[in-house]
């Protein structure tokens, strides 16, 4: 996991190591807000930001750091971060944080911001570490939107509901909203978010194996 | 000593614990001083807007977020603002609650000095979605059944849902969130009935 690389940080962080799909962490958060395409974005790039910064500090105190009080250092350090962030947003931009606060707050229950820096931040340096808080994050942001988008599209019949109020008037031209569609409430609900994701992973998988298969076709010539 | 050997240290690490929390403690008070007065008056926007949002346009000249009068009910205090024009009362306006299918229900309403509705509006709701968020003015417009609606009209064993033999609808597939909005409501009527000696009294700031 030492690995400088930044072709593999991004590599890992958007399919390979991806936070929903591959690790599995934050199903938590990712299952209650990905009702909606606008939820599930808000929420990715929250997490990205916070991810992001910790990561950093994780990074930078990493030698002070003594292996034996290292998580509970983490946890105090990733809880502070959300805080901060929580009080910022809802006093400097109040109606944005009417819209994602809720979410704020379950960051600090996203253990994929520990994981990172349990299995990255703290064995690599100070900018390896920011891309991989980066390439994590908007891998997870990808996942959450993604899911959220189907949910919604089955469920409510709409796509990017509200994100005009989320990011500003500019963005309205995301939603889309399709005539005559009651929406299939079930997706909304918590069983559609495990089915949802339940078929993402399906498809993952099958989508690796084609990829593995190819490449061991490809390979086999080159080795014989 | 190299902080290699140190760190190992048995005293190291009561020491590194409390410096983090020392200076996280530290970011989170100056943050939460710099953020107070700008939350506090980002909330007080939001307040006059719900309030406002219940209150006929143009009925109050007042500033009713300063016009308030503390009333004890059934041991809670709740704060009831007081809408006037011209100095003249016209309407109160106070929050009432009730357990819904998942959870507290609160509930933003005006009454006029008759004791009749002039609007309601939920205001917080984990009901489910779909199903119980009906009560929301953006989702239905349902809320808006109860305006000029008083104690005396419907009559008290008419103030349910139709499936209870009332007058309000119910949604298909949720029937108790809005039995617990209408009893908010009844109860909140008969909560400025019981006391508008209280709640009427004083002339406020």
């Amino acid at each position: 996991m030492s690995d400088n690389n930044y072709g593999t940080i991004v590599k890992d962080g958007l399919w390979e190591q991806n936070v929903v799909f591959a690790q599995m962490l934050a199903l938590c958060p990712t299952m209650a807000v990905t009702t909606s395409g606008t939820n599930g974005l808000g929420m990715g790039l929250a997490s990205t930001a916070v991810l992001v910064v910790s990561n950093i500090l994780v990074s930078i105190i990493r030698k002070t750091v003594s292996d034996q009080v290292r998580i509970p250092v983490f946890v105090v350090l990733i809880a502070t971060l959300v805080t901060i962030v929580d009080l910022a947003m809802n006093a400097w931009v109040h109606e944005l944080y009417k819209v994602l606060g809720l979410f704020i707050a379950l960051i600090v229950v996203n253990c994929a911001i520990l994981g990172r820096a349990e299995a990255y931040a703290v064995k690599n340096g100070v900018l390896a570490s920011a891309a991989d808080g980066l390439a994590m994050g908007i891998g997870f942001t990808g996942a959450l939107t993604v899911i959220g988008l189907v949910r919604e599209f089955l469920g409510s019949g709409t796509l990017f509901a509200q994100a005009s109020q989320m990011l500003g008037p500019a963005f309205a031209f995301l939603e889309v909203q399709i005539p005559d569609y009651g929406g299939a409430l079930l997706m909304i609900l918590p069983p559609g978010g495990f089915a949802v994701l339940g078929f993402m992973l399906a498809g993952k998988r099958i989508i690796d194996q084609k990829l593995a298969a190819r490449g061991e076709a490809a390979a086999a010539p080159a080795t014989a | 000593m190299s902080l290699d050997t140190l760190r190992d240290k048995l005293g190291y690490q009561p020491l590194l614990l409390g410096v983090v929390a020392l200076l996280a403690s530290a970011a989170l008070a100056v943050v939460s001083s710099a953020t107070a007065p700008a939350i506090a008056a980002a909330e007080a926007k939001d307040l006059r807007d719900s309030l406002s949002d219940v209150l006929p346009a143009g009925l109050a000249d007042n500033d009713f977020l300063k016009d308030t009068v503390d009333i004890d009910r059934d041991g809670k205090m709740v704060t009831v603002y007081r809408a006037r024009r011209g100095g003249e009362l016209q309407a109160v306006l106070f929050k009432v609650a009730e357990r819904g299918y998942s959870g507290e229900i609160q509930v933003l309403m005006a009454v006029d000095m008759d004791g009749r509705t002039l609007g309601v509006r939920v205001l917080k709701h984990t009901e489910t979605p779909g199903l119980g968020d009906k009560v929301e003015l953006r989702k239905d417009d349902w809320v808006l059944d109860f305006n000029g609606k008083s104690l005396g009209d419907p009559a008290p064993e008419k103030w349910a849902v139709k499936k209870d033999n009332g007058v309000f609808d119910q949604f298909a597939g949720a029937t108790i969130t809005p039995r617990a909005v209408v009893k908010a409501v009844k109860g909140g009527l008969a909560f400025y009935a019981a006391r508008k000696q209280d709640i009427t009294a004083g002339s406020g700031s």
